[in-house]
């Protein structure tokens, strides 16, 4: 199972523990992790489902780089960090 | 009898009360400490508290509170349906170049006495979104966003352009007005199953000749109903002061207006349409007050005349500017409230004559709301 972890900046907002999925995709993880948490979606993903402008996700240490579609691939042991951007100030 | 005032600031949102009119105003509590408070709403006729959050990591957030913000529940926020595959042109829509994503809470306004749960709310990038169940969901006002003519608007000192004013006919709660930066004016008579353009005699000197008449690339800063006598409105626009009395349908300038005519902020008197109230500045270009002294612009006689009001006020290196939501009056139409880019809050209890300072450290105020 990878697992998916939030920064204490959501925290502030947003119940959001740690959590575990089973994905191949950044994309499958992050919409794993919204089924298990509610109200995660509209704080890390857009109205048209891409990530925020101001919201990063790492996986295993990179960034990843389809923002939009999130289809970086991530192993079964991946580390997925979600992280606020230092671009929003 | 208490009176309450509420203060939404870049950071955080103020809830003040003072025990009667003519007695100090006091911070009774601060909510959301350190998170943009783009709105607020204190819904009379229930009583709630809507604020409207601009969390710059994690997005437009709405907060509504049943307990004077003593506890806020996170309600749901408007969302923008997925935007169709299509190229925005071939489909008709209007759609253009903007992004379907909401940017900003720019507007909530409650719907009449005779809607329960009716709440609009206005956003960046310029859809109407209304909800008929006190905010636990929200609709997209699609006749509005189709409209053809909104691919013709745009920012207007945002990347998109926004609805900032809803006003609703309390003869009539079908009937709506919107103010849009910049799309003009627009109205409905029909609860937004249609609408028609409503800023006809707005002009935009900024514009090319052939488009400076246009309404439906106006920018009016806000659009102002009179309580009292709804088919009289104000705007305060980018190119002066505009004013109403046949419902939006024409539009005079009012050239009278001293010392200026840019600014953002207008307040009618809810009991006298003649009487409106505007905080000026320099111009477009140079955003501050004239010659560093801060004053506020009223008329008694609808525009022929303006008093110049600056008992109270700062006299000397004043360069606040009062956005477009941080001008208020009361119900009475006795009472003001100001806030300012700088932190700075006024309060008048003589229809603007003078003014007190309730506090000149506040975070920048994007709006104000008499409770």
């Amino acid at each position: 199972m990878a697992t998916v972890r939030f920064t204490e900046n959501l925290r502030r907002h947003l119940d959001c523990p740690t959590v575990e999925v089973s994905a191949s995709t950044a994309r499958d993880a992050i919409h794993q992790a919204c089924e298990q948490v509610a109200g995660l979606r509209g704080y890390i993903l857009d109205d048209q489902g891409a990530l925020r402008k101001h919201v990063v996700v790492f996986v295993d240490g990179r960034a990843v780089v389809d923002r939009v579609g999130l289809s970086d691939e991530i192993e079964n042991t991946s580390e997925v960090y979600v992280m606020q951007a230092l671009s929003g100030g | 009898m208490t009176q309450k005032l509420d203060v939404a600031t870049r950071k955080g949102l103020f809830l003040l009360e003072r025990e009667s009119r003519g007695k100090p105003w006091r911070v009774e509590r601060v909510s959301f400490l350190g998170e943009p408070v783009t709105m607020l709403l204190r819904d009379p006729r229930e009583q709630t508290l809507f604020a409207a959050l601009n969390l710059g990591h994690f997005g437009v957030k709405l907060h509504r509170s049943s307990d004077e913000g003593r506890t806020w529940s996170e309600i749901a926020t408007p969302q923008y349906p997925e935007k169709p595959a299509a190229s925005d042109a071939a489909a008709g829509n209007g759609a253009k170049d903007v992004d379907w994503k909401l940017h900003q809470i720019w507007e909530l306004r409650p719907g009449g006495a005779d809607q329960a749960g009716r709440v609009w709310c206005g956003t960046l990038p310029g859809g109407l979104f209304v909800s008929d169940d006190g905010g636990e969901s929200w609709t997209l006002n699609r006749p509005l966003w189709d409209r053809p003519e909104r691919s013709e608007w745009f920012g207007g000192g945002y990347d998109v352009p926004g609805i900032h004013s809803v006003c609703v006919d309390p003869r009539d709660s079908t009937h709506v007005t919107v103010g849009v930066s910049c799309g003009g004016v627009w109205a409905t008579h029909d609860d937004g199953a249609s609408w028609e353009q409503r800023a006809s005699g707005m002009f935009a000197e900024y514009m090319p000749p052939e488009r400076r008449e246009d309404p439906n690339i106006q920018d009016p800063h806000l659009v102002a109903m009179c309580a009292s006598e709804p088919d009289s409105m104000w705007a305060q626009h980018h190119n002066g002061v505009f004013r109403t009395v046949d419902g939006a349908r024409s539009w005079s300038h009012v050239a009278s207006i001293r010392p200026s005519g840019f600014g953002f902020a207008v307040a009618v008197d809810p009991h006298d349409p003649a009487t409106a109230w505007f905080v000026p500045g320099v111009k477009d270009e140079c955003r501050v007050p004239v010659d560093g002294r801060m004053v506020v612009a009223r008329t008694r006689d609808g525009g022929e005349s303006f008093d110049v009001l600056r008992e109270g006020l700062l006299q000397d290196h004043a360069y606040d500017i009062v956005y477009r939501h941080a001008l208020a009056v009361d119900d009475e139409g006795e009472s003001l409230v100001m806030g300012s880019t700088t932190g700075n809050l006024w309060s008048s209890d003589d229809q603007g004559e003078s003014w007190q300072a309730v506090s000149a450290t506040l975070p920048p105020v994007y709006c104000v709301r008499f409770g």
